[in-house]
């Protein structure tokens, strides 16, 4: 034993966190929560993807040749119903699992009494809070990186349609925003198991922002409600104003800016995520020829929205990452 | 059985600087150790010092301020003044080189239920950078030393308070430690699974050389267990020593000697032993034995004189011919010392002490 305290002594192959993440991963994987959330995102995948195939095959003659038939996997869904599209239900339910996978991530440690048994083995306190974020980020990789895998590989093999490379690029490239979206949900949650001291608490307070910042028919619709009733906007004018204003302020929520991100990068024919803020430009917009854009075009118009979201789980993880190392082990 | 040899060397390796290297850093001591939460001072002033191969008992009741002492030794909360050294270390500059020396079980410690015994062991000993055979090995050594072998690969929520216990003090062994910290570790075991535990301690500072801390606020079970005791009250300690020291230091002046005779039937033989016991230098009492036992209690004045008392008894069994059955020196229970060290410190405050009525 005494080689194991002089190795203990020399500084570690194995990193804290890297124990803590592995320890965390094989609990997620193991978890009936896993279980429950694949299914979610599974029946989030599958549902419009089969009104997408249906759709599909029946547009197959209108839209060969045209663009990004492969990516119409993820954005159409059955005539009328706008939800039941598969990138709508991912920005949908993707949130939950960034929450599911860590509303409980320190409170949980502290009911179960093992939090002081765990700070007290000699790794850095962060190690235990960086870890849990680690391994919680691999599931959500792991379970996102499936559905894609899933309904690309449907696309391939029933419905033959082959992906273009620059297809592909996008497909990687809204993989990635929805990983930082999930990411910025699994900060958030994290930082509400450090803040909130009861796990059903802090499981609440994440479904209930979710519900009013994921879900359409609450926040945006609750919004542009209030904004009708305070600016009662009559001219043309002051509609575009209004409408704006509402656009400015549902900016601020990460789920707007995720839903544009998604919008242009699996849609080449979206040019623009503002709406036009006066009549002349309403007019210009309106005249416009359409036509698609080139993969570095899109990338362009939705950096601003990926800068801002990594912003946002970076401030997410960071205040969870300071309350964490000031509080005290003792409940 | 090859980790029962290496675990031989390094027993030796273990003991030699506590045996023979007096300028080895002491494992725990704390100088003007104070931690404040905002007016509440949990823990002021604290001076201790706890050497290699005792075990030193932390004595108070509930919110005394023994967990906030221990927490700032492992360095997870800092003092607010003061400063502890904890294996030659500054837990609050290297919390890291501490922990790596110092095993803990927590008050009310707690594992993950959905995980083996033994699992929970292994997630340890890797955070402790111990893996593969080796640190199985070491696993298997302390749930034996704990006797959980046989429930070692069940959940963790199937286990009874006690064994979760039991593990905890495994948990605490796994990282071979050189102290180890125990906070309340007798609380929910049943009373032979305490003399088991307390069994468990004493062979370990016997056979390593290791210093244990230990809190609790059972005072009689830890009583027989402990080399020296501090006893904490709002914060302070307010004695410290070894329980017949203590007992003596808040005793009302008198320590007792218990010497019992067989075969003392008739009245005449009863009342000669009682003057003759009575007659001794230093003592200043004479209860005789009440009924169903042989027990000659004796009061000794000045405490200094209980040696003579003893010998005293001793030459007069020897010299009268009588049959000496016991004698001892009576120890008074740590929960009558504590009683009276905390209304005396509640009276004197810092003064020296006072008797007590």
């Amino acid at each position: 034993m005494s080689a194991s305290r002089a190795s203990s002594a020399t500084p570690r192959l194995t990193a804290g966190w890297a124990t803590v993440a592995a320890k965390e991963l094989a609990d997620h994987l193991l978890s009936v929560r896993f279980f429950v959330l694949l299914l979610v995102l599974g029946a989030a995948a599958i549902i419009p993807l089969y009104f997408a195939a249906e759709r599909l095959r029946s547009l197959a003659s209108e839209v060969s040749g045209a663009q990004a038939v492969f990516l119409a996997l993820f954005t159409i869904g059955p005539e009328g119903v706008g939800f039941l599209r598969v990138d709508r239900f991912v920005a949908i339910a993707a949130p939950l699992l960034g929450i599911g996978f860590a509303f409980d991530a320190v409170n949980g440690e502290r009911s179960e009494g093992t939090l002081p048994r765990l700070l007290s083995q000699p790794i850095h306190r962060d190690d235990v809070i960086n870890g849990k974020f680690a391994a919680g980020l691999a599931v959500i990789c792991i379970v996102l990186v499936a559905v894609v895998l899933a309904i690309a590989g449907f696309g391939l093999a029933r419905l033959g349609i082959v992906p273009a490379g620059s297809e592909i690029v996008r497909l990687i490239a809204w993989l990635g925003i929805t990983i930082v979206y999930v990411a910025l949900w699994l900060a958030f949650g994290t930082l509400l198991s450090v803040v909130i001291r009861r796990a059903a608490t802090s499981a609440l307070a994440g479904l209930g922002v979710w519900l009013f910042v994921a879900i359409p028919f609450f926040g945006p619709l609750l919004l542009s409600a209030l904004l009708g009733i305070f600016l009662r906007p009559v001219t043309g004018e002051e509609t575009l104003g209004a409408l704006g204003l509402q656009e400015t302020i549902l900016r601020l929520l990460p789920s707007t800016l995720y839903q544009e991100a998604s919008l242009v990068l699996l849609n080449p024919s979206v040019t623009s995520v503002s709406t036009p803020t006066t009549i002349d430009q309403l007019i210009q917009a309106r005249q416009q020829i359409p036509s698609l854009l080139s993969l570095d075009q899109s990338l362009l118009l939705v950096w601003p929205h990926l800068v801002s979201l990594v912003a946002l789980t970076a401030a997410c993880f960071g205040l969870a990452y300071v309350r964490f190392m000031r509080q005290e082990v003792r409940a | 059985m090859s980790p029962v040899k290496r675990k031989g060397a390094l027993r030796r390796r273990e003991t030699a600087p506590a045996a023979g290297a007096p300028s080895a850093p002491p494992p725990i001591r704390t100088l003007g150790l104070t931690k404040e939460y905002g007016d509440l001072v949990a823990v002021d002033a604290l001076d201790l010092e706890v050497h290699a191969g005792e075990i030193f008992g932390l004595l108070g009741q509930n919110g005394a301020g023994k967990t906030t002492t221990i927490l700032m030794l492992l360095g997870l909360t800092e003092p607010t003044y003061g400063e502890a050294r904890v294996v030659g270390l500054d837990p609050e500059r290297d919390p890291l080189g501490v922990k790596r020396r110092v095993g803990y079980l927590p008050d009310a410690v707690g594992f993950y239920g959905g995980l083996t015994g033994r699992e929970n062991l292994r997630y340890t000993t890797r955070l402790n950078g111990l893996r593969g055979p080796e640190g199985e090995s070491r696993i298997a050594d302390v749930l034996e030393q704990v006797r959980l072998t046989d429930r070692a690969d069940d959940r963790v929520d199937t286990y009874s308070r006690g064994m979760k216990q039991r593990l905890g003090i495994a948990d605490a062994l796994v990282k071979d430690p050189d102290v180890l910290i125990l906070d309340e570790p007798t609380t929910a075991i049943d009373p032979i699974g305490v003399v088991e535990i307390l069994d468990l301690l004493r062979s370990l500072v016997a056979e390593r050389g290791m210093a244990i801390l230990l809190s609790s606020h059972l005072l009689n079970q830890v009583q027989n267990v402990c080399d020296r005791v501090g006893i904490f009250a709002a914060g302070r300690l307010i004695g410290i020593g070894t329980v017949p020291q203590l007992a003596r230091r808040f005793g009302d002046d008198a320590a007792h000697v218990a010497v019992g005779f067989g075969g003392l039937e008739e009245r005449e033989a009863t009342d000669r032993v009682a003057a003759a016991l009575a007659a001794l230098p230093g003592v200043s009492e004479v209860v005789p034995p009440g009924a169903g036992h042989h027990e000659w209690r004796l009061g000794v004045e000045p405490v200094e004189r209980v040696p003579d008392v003893l010998a005293g008894a001793l030459a007069m069994a020897a010299r009268d011919g009588l049959r000496l059955v016991s004698i001892r020196e009576v120890v008074p229970s740590l929960d009558d010392i504590y009683r009276r060290a905390v209304a005396e410190a509640g009276v004197a405050g810092e003064a020296p002490r006072r008797a007590v009525a």
